[in-house]
């Protein structure tokens, strides 16, 4: 039961409290760039947390029992790195081939996850963290809600910009920057929740 | 020694990583659509996105899904269309070739700067600044955006105004969507006649701005015998499905903005990029 409720609370505040998106700001570069429709929020979202689960569920083994063991903990980032690439784009394959179905709602998203800055650092943070196998793959499917909740949230408040009014000099990029910021202020509220839900 | 190691270790998973991505790539490779292979190789590759889709890869996937026009490809012209739609064994159509025009003569003999601008040397930059140091607030900026994004370097900066080359022009109407001033107009590729002014303002406003703007007199209006013209706005506007061609038009103009579009008078020290380079 103990066990049990770290895991909710791992899960939980990695999507609320440590919100990759808009508390650690990594995965900007898609929060900003795929958000205009719903749809693509959505498909966005979910490719970013099945590669970040299965990311999570190699580099995990590969850190404790190979670079650990080697003693070459040192080299993590530019194994990882290489890691996800790889996996990344054999997932794509896989996916084009066994389920074209799949692969036009989510595999177009797949190359634009090849890098990500948040993939690698969920790896890289379960990592530091200290976290057993079961709580990294927690941890790394609330971080990917995370991002898919931003991402929702995100995609309707810029479809409400597009149908306003906005004065010239704000339009385009410095308006979305605006509004990010203000969804970023409003999660950090969540801040010090999670920890006490089960005190 | 470690770095050694380090070296070694890095060297091995990116090996590994490679063999296993070439080995997924072999077992796991699809095939492409042979008829959508076929229709690509009919057009010209250079991604001008004139049709309307990301590229002639998304255009010939799309023509190859059925449903689409053979005819959207602007530069790979008739020829194109022919051959794709025999291929798709569809009824052949005809292309409507296009040709883009810039609808301004605001020389440097006719118009002149109200301010001086040391900005980025953009028209985009330069518009943003109270719409552009220029005394016409419609005509051309002259610094060549439309230049710079044209694939084939058919538009040249002489005299302070863009022109361009028709027959360098691909129809793909990129500079139409650059222009901040949208003066840039794809144009039909029988059209004879044009107006070379893009100026709203009254007459004796716009005459002050420029000597060549167009004053909206209405000689050409009640001169065309075909009703093809029309003042809208303080401005000609040629109806090309009503235009026969004439050309009386053009020497009726008082201040020469009606001018014969496809004898353009392009200047001899006009600077294309081809000639900068």
């Amino acid at each position: 039961m103990e066990q049990f409720k770290i895991l909710i609370v791992i899960l939980l505040s990695s999507v609320f409290v440590d919100n990759y998106v808009l508390c650690r700001f990594l995965g900007i570069c898609p929060f900003l760039g795929v958000s205009k429709k719903l749809n693509q929020a959505v498909g966005m979202g979910v490719a970013v947390t099945v590669v970040m689960l299965l990311a999570t569920a190699v580099t995990w083994p590969i850190q404790h029992l190979v670079l650990n063991a080697l003693g070459l903990g040192y080299l993590q980032n530019i194994v990882f790195i290489l890691i996800i690439a790889t996996l990344v784009q054999i997932l794509e394959m896989l996916l084009r081939r066994l389920s074209p179905a799949l692969y036009t709602g989510l595999g177009v998203y797949l190359p634009l996850i090849t890098t990500n800055c948040a993939v690698l650092g969920v790896t890289i943070n379960n990592i530091n963290d200290g976290y057993s196998f079961v709580e990294s793959a927690a941890s790394a499917l609330g971080c990917g809600l995370g991002f898919l909740l931003a991402m929702v949230l995100f995609s309707g408040l810029r479809s409400r910009i597009d149908e306003t009014n906005i004065p010239a000099p704000f339009r385009g990029l410095a308006v979305t920057l605006i509004a990010a910021s203000f969804i970023s202020l409003a999660f950090m509220g969540f801040g010090g929740i999670v920890e006490n839900i089960f005190a | 020694m470690e770095i050694v190691i380090a070296f070694l270790f890095i060297l091995g998973v990116a090996l590994i990583a490679g063999i296993l991505l070439l080995i997924f790539s072999h077992f796991f490779f699809v095939e492409k659509d042979p008829l959508e292979r076929a229709v690509r190789e009919c057009l010209p590759g250079i991604n001008c996105g004139a049709c309307g889709y990301k590229g002639c890869d998304d255009y010939a996937a799309a023509l190859a899904g059925g449903g689409v026009k053979p005819n959207l490809c602007i530069p790979g012209a008739q020829r194109a269309s022919d051959e794709i739609s025999s291929i798709l064994g569809i009824e052949k159509v005809e292309v409507e070739d296009k040709v883009a025009f810039v609808a301004c003569n605001g020389h440097c003999e006719a118009t002149a700067p109200v301010a001086h601008y040391e900005g980025v040397q953009s028209c985009r930059a330069a518009s943003m600044l109270f719409g552009g140091p220029e005394a016409c607030r419609f005509g051309c900026l002259g610094f060549g955006d439309c230049a710079a994004v044209c694939p084939s370097n058919a538009i040249c900066l002489a005299d302070g105004i863009a022109h361009v080359d028709t027959s360098r022009c691909l129809g793909c109407g990129r500079c139409a969507q650059t222009c901040p001033k949208q003066i840039i107009s794809m144009l039909p590729q029988e059209a004879a006649v044009a107006v070379m002014c893009s100026n709203q303002q009254k007459g004796a406003d716009a005459r002050k701005v420029c000597k060549n703007a167009c004053i909206a007199c209405r000689k050409c209006e009640k001169k065309c015998p075909s009703g093809a013209i029309a003042v809208k706005d303080n401005l000609a506007v040629i109806d090309y499905t009503k235009c026969t061609r004439c050309g009386l038009c053009v020497g009726e103009c008082p201040t020469g903005c009606l001018k014969n579009v496809f004898f353009p008078d392009i200047p001899e020290d006009c600077s294309s990029k081809e000639l900068l380079e």
